[in-house]
């Protein structure tokens, strides 16, 4: 039995926390948040890109490490704890997966290279409206490899240089990549929830779109994709719950109301103990999700699901009570707690909310019970 | 990460199936929970003891195996495959021995270790009273110096919620010898002899119906100074052992999502059938992810077992999640089963009756072994390091202590 990550896989995440408390502080985290025009930390980026992260879990063959999906868990837990402001899930989790599972070798030999050396930029680009997405709620369409429709919000839309974007040909779903540097593209950045995180509205008028997979197949390789991307994604709302929780801890032990420190009554307590609870109940789930993906076992949809529904909770959770204990002052956009709060909500939005994913979770057991 | 074993871990596992395959009863001889001897539990205690399988990581120097964390695990794990007799042995093996191996005197450990290690003598712990179950250092069972010179003490008093009293051959007491000092400063703990005639043991009729626990009144007990384990005034520090013992020993994760599942398969709502309920399908997502995140975070434990690591303080959540999810889900399934969840009979309700037990032994899983709130407080002042709260009765003498009556 080993259930735990590796010797080197832990000095590789003690490595990754020390180069972001170098180079990812919230000083630079607000210089994204205060700053309208600026969408990303382009000096980061380009400082993550030489780490070789970008090609953490890309093939040597196509210029990355060739490491494992264990390598990009720790990776992803300590960006999440440091909050970083650049398009690394956009990119990595969405673009770069979405490549090893349905390429072919021409995008593959083209893409991966160009991921792995920070020269491109990914986004993934699937909803239009509010709501669950669906077949039904998809408008956008190929014609003649062109493609014509909007799609918002996308994560990252307006830095990327290269979309994923779900849309139909010939009445059929599939997904195609967009070279968004190239004609037909406009795109509008949006103000949402988390400016330390960017997302934009995309317009393509006759934009020139290559298919990536089978005709079709688009919602099923978003689907595979989705589910890779929500066990990273736990491991960044783990480093974030994990980050809000010590910020609690911290001012609980500092603050003192009524003569004594705040976390020296019941209520702190408790509520502080509820929050490492919920952490280590998803840091156990996400754990399984790691081995599911990083084996590739049959069990990934379920872990996938029950590794986010896990993380959603826990971040939401450790993010609100983190201000709330803070009282007033967490309540100003001085104190970094709704930082925390706000990437909560980015995170646990951004490939379906929990409640999706519960149904899907649910799904998936009825389908093993069966079986 | 990998879930299969190491080579050594194979090998232990191997070894441990082919000796319970050979010794233990075999699988579907005799249905599960039917009720065993005494006789037929202390046999297979003696059985694992003579084949080095009881109390795996007990010290060689007490007559133990030595053995390691993980060994001890993965017989567990086996062990489990197999109807094997009930064991009233835990408590006496996971919290009053090793209590006594770490504080007790050189005679006591000569002659205690060894018998209890091979089931010949059952120990229960006398801990809780009417006045305290969380506030255990708020004992009132008092003993005093016999007046005769012989250094002999005199124990009077009550505990309850004593699990196998009526069955156990001896006991660990912690009781207040020194009224005058404050209260964690004046307790002080010893052995006794549950056979005792000044020991009077009367069975709780618990409102589950069961009587697994007991009362347990003293009324002029008298104890050897020998008797002591620790200093006097030292029981609490001694009895922190035992404490920490029982926290890690209680708190499995239910997998019962999966027979809610299944009743609601089979139930109409307002809506359909149960199982299509929205509401419902979120619950069992729930119950489902805080089950799984029990046992992985035991698979992390045992991982760090199988390191020769010490376990981080993550296993210290297990019952204060599974206690109240046990609740939670008995009530959502007779909220399925309507009207009829009142039937407890398990000729008529569904599965036995499953749902309906559960539903009325959850309160007392809440409660042993740690309230859900005393388990948060633990958790914030151990793990967190949280302040403890304001504590009106710290340092005043105990008998100075406002008691409420």
């Amino acid at each position: 039995m080993n259930f735990d990550f590796s010797d080197d896989q832990k000095h590789l995440k003690s490595e990754a926390r020390r180069f972001l408390a170098a180079h990812c502080t919230m000083t630079t985290v607000r210089g994204v948040l205060n700053d309208d025009a600026q969408s990303y930390d382009e000096t980061l980026w380009k400082a993550v890109a030489a780490q070789g992260w970008l090609g953490a879990a890309i093939p040597e063959e196509h210029g990355g490490l060739g490491l494992g999906r264990m390598e990009l868990c720790v990776i992803a837990e300590e960006l999440g704890r440091a909050l970083a402001p650049i398009p690394f899930a956009s990119t990595i989790y969405m673009l770069a997966e979405a490549l090893m599972i349905a390429g072919s070798d021409e995008q593959k030999a083209d893409l991966l290279p160009k991921i792995a050396a920070g020269e491109v930029i990914g986004c993934l680009a699937t909803v239009e409206g509010p709501g669950v997405l669906g077949a039904a709620v998809i408008k956008a369409s190929v014609e003649g490899g062109r493609l014509t429709g909007e799609k918002l919000p996308v994560s990252d839309g307006d830095i990327a240089t290269v979309a994923l974007v779900l849309a139909r040909e010939a009445g059929q779903i599939g997904l195609f990549l967009v070279d968004l540097t190239g004609p037909g593209v406009e795109r509008k950045t949006l103000k949402t929830l988390d400016p330390t995180r960017s997302a934009a509205k995309l317009t393509f008028k006759g934009a020139p779109a290559q298919r990536v997979g089978g005709a079709g197949e688009g919602l099923d390789i978003t689907q595979a994709v989705n589910d890779r991307a929500a066990v990273l994604l736990a491991f960044e709302q783990i480093g974030g719950a994990d980050r809000a929780l010590e910020m609690a801890k911290d001012y609980a032990l500092s603050r003192y109301a009524f003569g004594r420190p705040i976390g020296s009554y019941q209520a702190i307590k408790h509520k502080l103990a509820d929050i490492y609870i919920k952490n280590e109940l998803a840091r156990s789930n996400a754990y399984y999700g790691a081995w599911a993906l990083d084996t590739g076992a049959a069990e990934l949809p379920l872990a996938a699901a029950a590794a986010r529904v896990s993380a959603c909770e826990a971040s939401w959770f450790a993010a609100k009570e983190n201000l709330q204990t803070h009282g007033g002052i967490g309540f100003t956009w001085e104190m970094d707690c709704h930082l925390f709060y706000r990437r909560s909500q980015q995170l646990g939005l951004v490939v379906g909310a929990a409640k999706q994913w519960k149904e899907r979770l649910v799904s998936q057991l009825e389908r093993r019970n069966a079986a | 990460m990998d879930f299969n074993d190491t080579p050594e871990e194979a090998a232990y596992r191997a070894k441990a199936r082919a000796w319970l395959e050979a010794n233990a009863p075999a699988r579907g001889e005799r249905p599960r929970g039917e009720e065993f001897s005494m006789a037929e539990s202390k046999s297979w205690q003696a059985k694992k003891a003579d084949a080095g399988f009881a109390c795996i990581t007990w010290p060689k120097e007490w007559g133990g195996p030595g053995g390691q964390g993980w060994q001890s695990q993965i017989f567990g794990q086996e062990e489990a495959n197999y109807p094997t007799p009930g064991n009233p042995f835990t408590i006496g093996l996971g919290m009053c021995v090793p209590t006594i191996m770490t504080s007790g005197a050189e005679a006591d450990k000569q002659r205690f270790v060894g018998p209890a290690l091979r089931g010949e003598e059952i120990w229960c712990q006398l801990f809780s009273e009417p006045s305290g179950g969380s506030d255990v250092a708020g004992a009132r069972t008092r003993a005093v110096l016999a007046d005769d010179g012989s250094g002999d003490w005199i124990i009077n008093g009550q505990k309850v919620w004593t699990s196998g009293a009526q069955y156990s051959d001896f006991g660990i007491v912690i009781v207040r010898t020194d009224p005058n000092v404050p209260k964690h400063k004046g307790l002080t703990m010893f052995w006794i002899d549950m056979k005792d005639p000044a020991i009077d043991v009367r069975p709780i009729h618990q409102m589950s119906g069961a009587s697994g626990f007991n009362e347990v009144y003293f009324t002029d007990l008298r104890v050897k100074d020998s008797q002591r384990i620790g200093a006097v005034g030292d029981g609490w520090r001694v009895s922190i052992v035992t404490l920490m013992n029982e926290r890690n020993a209680i708190g499995g994760a239910s997998s019962q999502h999966r027979q809610v599942m299944d009743l609601a398969a089979n139930l109409a709502t307002l809506t359909g059938i149960g199982i299509k309920d929205a509401a419902l399908r979120e619950k069992i997502a729930d119950w489902y992810v805080q089950a799984e995140g029990l046992r992985f975070t035991r698979l992390r434990t045992q991982t760090a077992l199988s390191r020769g690591q010490t376990p981080g303080p993550e296993a210290s959540i297990g019952k204060v999640v599974s206690a109240p999810l046990m609740q939670d889900l008995a009530n959502t399934a007779l909220e399925l089963e309507d009207q009829y969840g009142i039937i407890s009979d398990p000729a008529y309700a569904p599965l036995s009756a499953m749902f309906q037990a559960a539903l009325l032994s959850a309160p007392g899983m809440r409660i042993a072994g740690g309230t859900d709130e005393i388990l948060r407080n633990i958790i914030a002042e151990r793990v967190l390091g949280l302040p403890q709260d304001v504590r009106l009765d710290k340092d005043v003498a105990f008998r100075d202590i406002p008691s409420g009556r």
